[in-house]
This record gives C-alpha cells, structure tokens and sequence, in this order.
C-alpha cells in the first residue's frame, strides 16, 4: 500500500523581502521540488489606462513616469516616440540625442538596481551598496537636468522640459570614467564568484523556441542567445547612427539561457550604454530643444503600436486617437508582465530557493506588471 | 577528477579575490551624508514645493487646467470698472479678484507643468522639501490674500453690479409704445 | 588560578564557583556586546557608509540599547507549541555555546577545567546546540521553522566529521588531547606554531606545512558552518524562502540564540588559533621577561589570546560580508564530497610522514 502523499502548497506572501514589489507567488512543492509556481498580481493597479481617457496628451506624461518607476526615462521616450508617430511631429536633431543619452544614462541606472537587488537575494550583501553609490552619481546628473531623481516628467511630445544643464557633458564624462572601474569591480565581486556561479547557472533555463513562442523580449530574450534588439532592428530615435554591440548569452557557465546568462548581458548592456553615451556626446548638435513643443497637441485620427527597448525588454504603447485633447484609448504592453507569465515553466523540478534566483534574473518591476 | 580539482582551484581563488575588494574598501572613505547636520544641497532646477506670488497673479487658470492631478483649486471675481487693481511685474493688468487660490500639496505630484503655461511667471518650484505636517488638512495651502469677509464683499458687489445692468438692460421703454 | 584564589580567599567552594564563573562574566558577555558592535562596523566600513554613531561615543553604546529594547519587547508565545521545549531551546543552544569555554586555554594560569580530553570533550559538547536547535523548530508550531530546523541539523551533524578529523590530524601529530598542553609546546617564537610545522627544526617539520595549511583552511570552513555563519546561513536567512528556527521567538529568548551565536563564533576562533597559531603564546618573547616582572607574563598571555580570537572572529566577519549564501544541497555536497575527502586524505598523509 503506497503511502498517500499531497503537494504543498507554500505562499510567498505580498509582503516578502525577496519578490520585487508586492507580487504573490503560490509555489506548489513536491518535499523540495518545485511543481509549479503561479504568480498572482494586481496589488499594485492603479488604472493607469483609464486616467489617460480623461487627459490631455502633454498631462499624461508624468502618469507614464510612475509605470517602471526606475526606468521613467524611457517610459516617457517611449510615449513621446509613440504620439510623435501619430501626430506627425518632426523633432529638432539635439532633442533626439539628448533623449538618447539620457535614455542610455537610465537604461545602466536600473540594470544597476537589477544586478544590486539580485545579488541581495542570492546573500551577497555587499555589491547592493557599491552599485547603488554609482546609480547615486547618474541621479544627480538627472538632477542637475531637469530637478528630479526618479520621475522625470522630462521627455515632452515634441521636445524635452529644460536644455542641458551647463555642466552636464564635464559631469556626464567625468562619471563614465569613474564607472568603468566598478564594472569590473562588480565583476570579480559577484559574477565570476564561484559560489554565485553554481547558484545561478543552469538555474532556470529558458530554451530559445520557448523564449520566442511566449514573446520574451530584452535581456531575457538575449540570454537565450537569439540577437534581437529593438534599436537596432526597429531604430527609432537616432540610433542608426550609432556604433554598439548587442551582447549575448553565450552559455558561459552553464547552459545558454540560465539565470547566469540573463545576469551577465546585463552586465554587458551597461558597457554598451557606455559606448553610446560617449559617442552621443561627441556627436551632440545645437538647436532650440522646445522649438518643436506644440501649444496644443493635436492628434489626428487614427491608431499606431510603437515600441522601445526599455531596459526590461519591449515597451509598447498602442494609442487610439479620435482627434480630441484626450487619446480614446492608451494601452501599454509591458515588457515585465510578458516575461513574468512563464515562470512557472522556467521553475519546474528546481528546489526551492532556485525560485528567488529566477524571480531575481527576470527582473520584474511591480509598477509596470500592474500599471 | 580534473574537474573536481579545478573546482576547488575556482573557488578559493574567486573567493580571496572577492575578499580582497572588499578588504580594500574597508579604508575608503564612507560617502553617508549625516543629516540633519549637513544636508545634500538642492540644485537650481530642483522640483519641490510649491509657491504662487499672489502679486502677480492674473486668475488666468491655466495652472489649474495643466494639473494632471487637479490639486488646484481657483476660484475668480470679476472685479468692477471702478475698482484697480493694479499691474504684475511684467505690465498685464489685473481684472479679477482671487477669492480662492488652494493647492492640495499633498496631491501634487511635483511634475511641474504648472510652472510653463503661467503667463507671469507667478508659480515655481521652490527647494524646500521638509513639509511634513502631523494633519493631513494642513497640507491645504491657501495663498489667496483675500479674507472671507472681503471676498464675499466682492462677490457681492458683483452680485449688485449685474442687478443693476440686467435692471438697466430691461427698463428702456420703445418710442413705438407711446405714439399712438 | 583555582589555587591563586583559594589562596586568597581560604575558602575552595567560593573561590571554585568564581573561577567556573568568572570568563563567563568578564570576558564572553563582554565579548558577545563588542562582537556584535564590531560586527555592524565593519560591516558598514566594507559598504563604504558609517554604521551606528549616534548612540554614545561613535555608536559604542549600540548594543546596549538594543538589548534594553530587546529586554522590554513582549514575550509572544504562540498557540499550540509545546510551552516547556520552547522554553528551554534557547537555554540548551546557549549551553552548547558557553560550555565550550571550559576547555580552552585563556592563559596560562587559566583554564577552567584541565582535563586530558579537552579537545574530546569540545567537539561532544557543541553537539548539544543540535538538540536545541531542533527543540526550537519542533516546538514552534510552524512548518516552515521545522524544515529550517532540519536543515540546520544537517549542516551542524555533517560539518563536524571534517572539524573532528582535522582534530584528530593535531592530536597525531602533538599526542595530546589537552589543549592547554598543546598550547604550551608551541613555545618561544611565531615559527613554533604548528601553522608553520610545530616546534624544533626538523624535516618533518617543513614537510609538513602544506599539510597544516590544508588543514586550517578545511577546519576553519567547517567552523564557520558550524556556526551558521554566510556563506552557511541558510537557517537564518532572511530573504530566504523557509524562515528560520527562530523567527517565533521574540524579547529575551531571541536576545539569548543571538548573543549565543556570537559566543559560539569566538570559541571555534578561540579553538583554531590554540591548536595552529599557538594559543595564548606571543609571537615573539613576553615583555615580562625583558622588565623582569613575572607577573605580567599572564596578563600578556590573555591579551596575546585576545588579539588572535578577534582577529578570527574578524575574519569571520569578512567572509559573511563577501560572499553570496550557499544553497542547501550545495552545501551539503561541499561537506560530503570535497572537505571530507580532503580531510581526510590529509590525515593519511601526515600520518605517513610522521612515520619516519
């Protein structure tokens, strides 16, 4: 007579200091294995789709700040890109590099939050500080730019809020030299340990043909190895005009796309963002960045799907427009609610501690799954 | 078996390696900030709380309409031909009172595109963010400069002013009424 | 220092109730304050920020007030758990940690108890924190604590057989179970410790330095698991999934398992620097013996023992703000497959070369 065993069905509760936000996962356990593990979401919804109904186009910048809420630069380059599309709005040069710069800026400040953050989880207390005291310098570049350190309101439709601050380019270079140290500091402390190695490679491993069929996208997309990148295979902006690499997933330390490799292109995105920055700044024109900002926006009707590469992977905004001061519809495709859904796949017949170390290397913000 | 001593080989050198950084910034100073005694100070662009120069300002609502939030609450009178009210700094003359000029700081969510459309240039952005209040009623700054008494006042006296011009838009008799 | 107080004092029962009591009183609990102090100093000075500084002089206060505030929370026992075992756990996890210090050398005039089985008797007496540890899972009422309990149990039962196989290395190599004795042959100067061979200049001597660094390296892992200590923390991690065994505990109790941690961390470094760095010896001559005051050589000793315990405890705090947390079966398979192997193909070669 066998003996009559259940699954477990263990909580990881909203509150937890491990799950990026108020997320609820239901892990069901087999003793230690991982059967299945369902993500429950929604305690974080404010109705940012309804509030755009009853807004004009230039108020719902700051609504698209508060979505991811530490990437909001590339929230509102995403929008304005988007009702630019729409509107047929032409952007003077400067306003475009500019946008990029501070896009870039944005895009090392959250992969810093990301790797920070991870590392706490997996125990490693030490490179969450050191990653944080250099996020500390970009937020005082933004600062200095346009007032504020996490929700900018700074991309306009049509331009951008203020001009460059006076001391921005000394400052902006003076951080990137002072930041390629810690990459490689950061890199001797965490990635190449050989403790953190074996608690994250061949962890959650994400196959190509599954990462495409479920419409992965950003890092997560790139650690299974497959060379996608919205800004160079859908350049908007002035992208094109810029030389970088799109880093891989290589299977370095394990099998390509586990957690090791989703981990390490970021680390390999921030050197890349460096690159662009630099060349941006080189390259940067003169002109009036306001010059193109409309009194009132006026929106023909009609509808457009426009994307970005937000630092979490596809960002995509599908505004319909019936002519009038408000959009009739906003909706927002985020990158981390699409990449959150099959994480019951990527956990299967893993142990339990191994559903933090995904959780971490997908990199899911609360603010954006919710909106 | 080469594997299991390249295993071992791995990590011990990886993790002296990471105990030598660490070790390192034992002797680097600390970047902490001991507030309240030195305080990070706030740049020239800095979006913190906010402030309406009533001298200057016209009524024009137009920071009232830009609010994504509606934390602006303005209520306007129109004052009569009699009474002056005299110039903003930058020459527009003024024709309403303000009876009412709120702003919920407690709502606002510091994007300042109020601050754009004025046409005096009458609300900014000041750098003062230690606000904190123990009601949350006190959040409600009022910085209209009319008290309640005057500002009834005034409504009055508009209130009298279009009596008097409804009064005098329906008295004229016809000539046709009288030349039988 | 038995006999210097019954001297004093004429009287054996007080003056042996104030020598068992005394490195109780003077020295660990005083130990266990600082310990937790430097601990969150250090911790901050690797992060690059300040640590406590308001309370007292550079935050030297800091664990005082946390011990008030610990003090006056709410003993909060839960419903359903087994009111006696709950409440003994944390004594019995505090016994294992402080009986410990009855073997271990302070200085020369003073070891608690100088019995020919010390090392023995460490290593059977650090297994009475397992029985603790389980107590406080079982009796907590609350599955997750359970399963942090077992996995703590099998950490601390597995770590031992490399600890006690290092030991039994040393006790091949000296002869002796003693540790007062073994600190006292590794005499003179720093190239007497058995670090660097052991005393007199013999070929064995050199032959066997490899060895005895090998040995140190598995033994001070093996501790550092032992005592639950990052990268072994998986019983008291946080962020972890399972909590603890001793998340329901809260006041005095839980002020208890935390100062009993911290005692038993000084007592493995207080363990490994008497077997390999020579104890409570100086490196190099006793200043004592330079000014020709005899009665300082045992002050000097004491201060000699403290530097080399806390410079360990140091250690050991380094390696927790360095490294990321292991998962249980890794750490398992660390135990099992490479430091039981390696102990104990080290013990098979010492004992060859001690042979000729």
């Amino acid at each position: 007579m066998a003996l009559k065993t259940e699954h477990m069905v263990l909580n990881m509760g909203p509150q937890h200091p491990s799950t990026h936000g108020v997320l609820r996962l239901e892990v069901e356990l087999d003793g230690e294995l991982v059967i299945d593990v369902r993500p429950h979401i929604g305690y974080l919804h404010r109705c940012f789709e309804k509030h755009c109904e009853a807004l004009s186009y230039p108020q719902i910048v700051p609504y698209t700040d508060r979505m991811d809420y530490l990437a909001s630069m590339y929230n509102n380059f995403g929008y304005a890109v988007a009702v630019e599309r729409l509107a047929k709005i032409e952007v003077p040069e400067r306003v475009d590099y500019i946008r990029v710069i501070m896009g870039e800026l944005q895009r090392i400040a959250s992969h810093l939050v990301a790797l920070g953050t991870y590392g706490l989880d997996i125990g490693a207390f030490t490179p969450f500080l050191y990653l944080f005291r250099d996020r500390e310098h970009i937020l005082s570049l933004f600062e200095m730019t346009c007032g504020a350190r996490l929700l900018y309101n700074y991309i306009w439709v049509g331009g951008l809020s203020h001009d460059l601050h006076p001391d921005f380019v000394r400052k902006t270079r003076e951080f990137i030299t002072s930041f390629r140290p810690t990459i490689r500091e950061l890199n001797d402390l965490l990635s190449y340990n050989k403790i953190f190695v074996e608690r994250t490679a061949n962890v959650g491993v994400l196959p190509l043909e599954t990462a495409i069929n479920f419409g992965a996208t950003g890092p997560m997309l790139r650690g299974s190895g497959l060379k996608f990148d919205l800004r160079k295979d859908d350049t908007y902006s002035v992208y094109n005009k810029f030389d970088f690499d799109i880093p891989v997933g290589k299977g370095l330390m394990g099998t390509i796309g586990d957690s090791w490799d989703r981990y390490y292109v970021r680390v390999l995105e921030m050197e890349e963002s460096l690159k662009i920055v630099e060349q941006a700044l080189d390259q940067l024109p003169e002109g009036d960045v306001k010059a193109a900002i409309p009194k009132k926006v006026k929106v023909p009707k009609g509808q457009i799907y426009s994307r970005v590469e937000n630092p979490k992977g596809e960002l995509g905004y599908f505004i319909i427009s019936e002519g009038k001061d408000a959009p009739f519809r906003v909706k927002v495709r985020p990158p981390s609610f699409v990449n959150l859904s099959f994480i019951g796949d990527l956990c299967k017949g893993h142990l339990v501690a191994d559903v933090i170390a995904v959780l971490g290397s997908i990199d899911i913000v609360l603010g954006e799954v919710d909106r | 078996m080469k594997q299991y001593l390249l295993d071992t080989y791995n990590a011990l050198k990886t993790v002296l390696i990471g105990m030598r950084i660490t070790f390192r910034h034992l002797f680097i100073p600390s970047v902490t900030i001991q507030y309240p005694e030195d305080k990070v100070p706030m740049t020239e662009r800095s979006r913190n709380r906010l402030f309406v120069n009533m001298d200057d300002c016209i009524g024009c609502d137009q920071c009232a309409r830009a609010c994504p939030v509606s934390c602006i609450q303005i209520d306007t009178v129109k004052a009569l031909p009699t009474e002056s009210l005299g110039t903003t700094s930058n020459g527009k003359k003024k024709m309403l009172w303000i009876t009412k000029f709120e702003i919920d700081i407690a709502k606002c969510c510091y994007c300042s595109l109020c601050v754009y459309p004025c046409p005096t240039e009458c609300i900014y952005m000041t750098d003062i963010y230690e606000f904190s209040e123990f009601e949350r009623d006190n959040l409600k700054f009022n910085f209209a400069t009319l008290t309640e008494s005057e500002a009834a006042e005034k409504k009055a006296n508009l209130v009298k002013l279009q009596a008097e011009k409804a009064a005098a838009a329906a008295k004229p008799i016809t000539p046709t009424e009288t030349k039988q | 220092m038995y006999e210097i107080l019954t001297n004093l004092l004429n009287n054996t029962i007080i003056a042996y109730i104030i020598s068992a009591i005394l490195p109780l009183f003077v020295f660990i609990l005083p130990f266990a304050l600082f310990a937790v102090y430097l601990e969150r100093k250090v911790s901050a000075f690797m992060q690059d920020r300040l640590g406590p500084n308001r309370t007292g002089y550079r935050g030297f206060l800091q664990t005082v007030a946390d011990i008030l505030k610990l003090i006056q929370k709410e003993d909060i026992v839960a419903a359903g758990t087994d009111k006696w075992f709950f409440n003994f756990a944390p004594v019995l996890v505090f016994i294992g940690s402080y009986a410990v210090f009855a073997a271990i050398p302070f200085s020369s005039i003073y070891i608690g108890t100088n019995t020919d089985i010390g090392l023995f008797y460490i290593v059977a007496v650090s297994g009475i924190a397992v029985a603790g540890i389980l107590m406080a899972g079982w009796a907590s009422n609350n599955k997750y604590s359970l399963i942090g309990a077992m996995r703590s149990v099998a950490q601390v039962i597995s770590y031992e057989i490399p600890t006690a196989l290092v030991v039994l290395t040393i006790v091949m190599i000296t002869g002796s179970l003693n540790l007062n004795f073994i600190s006292d042959i590794q005499t003179q100067y720093f190239w007497n410790w058995y670090i660097f061979g052991g005393p007199g200049f013999t070929v064995t001597k050199f032959l066997l330095i490899p060895f005895m660094i090998t040995a140190f390296v598995i033994i001070y892992i093996s501790t550092l698991a032992e005592v639950n200590r990052t990268p072994f923390d998986i019983p008291e991690a946080e962020s972890e999934l399972v909590a603890g065994y001793h998340t329901e505990y809260s006041g005095m109790k839980f002020a208890m398992f935390f100062l009993a941690e911290y005692a038993n961390m000084f007592a493995v470094s207080a363990i490994v620097t008497s077997i390999f760095f020579g104890g409570y010896q100086s490196p190099f001559g006793y200043l004592g013996n330079l000014i020709g005051l005899t009665w300082l050589i045992p002050i000097e000793q004491l201060f000699w023992f403290t530097i080399k315990g806390l410079f360990f405890v140091f250690v050991q705090m380094w390696l927790r703000w360095t490294l990321p947390r292991l998962r249980v079966d890794q750490l398992m398979t660390l135990c099992w497959k490479y430091l039981i192997p390696y102990a104990f193909v080290n013990l098979i070669i010492v004992g060859i070369i001690l042979l000729f």
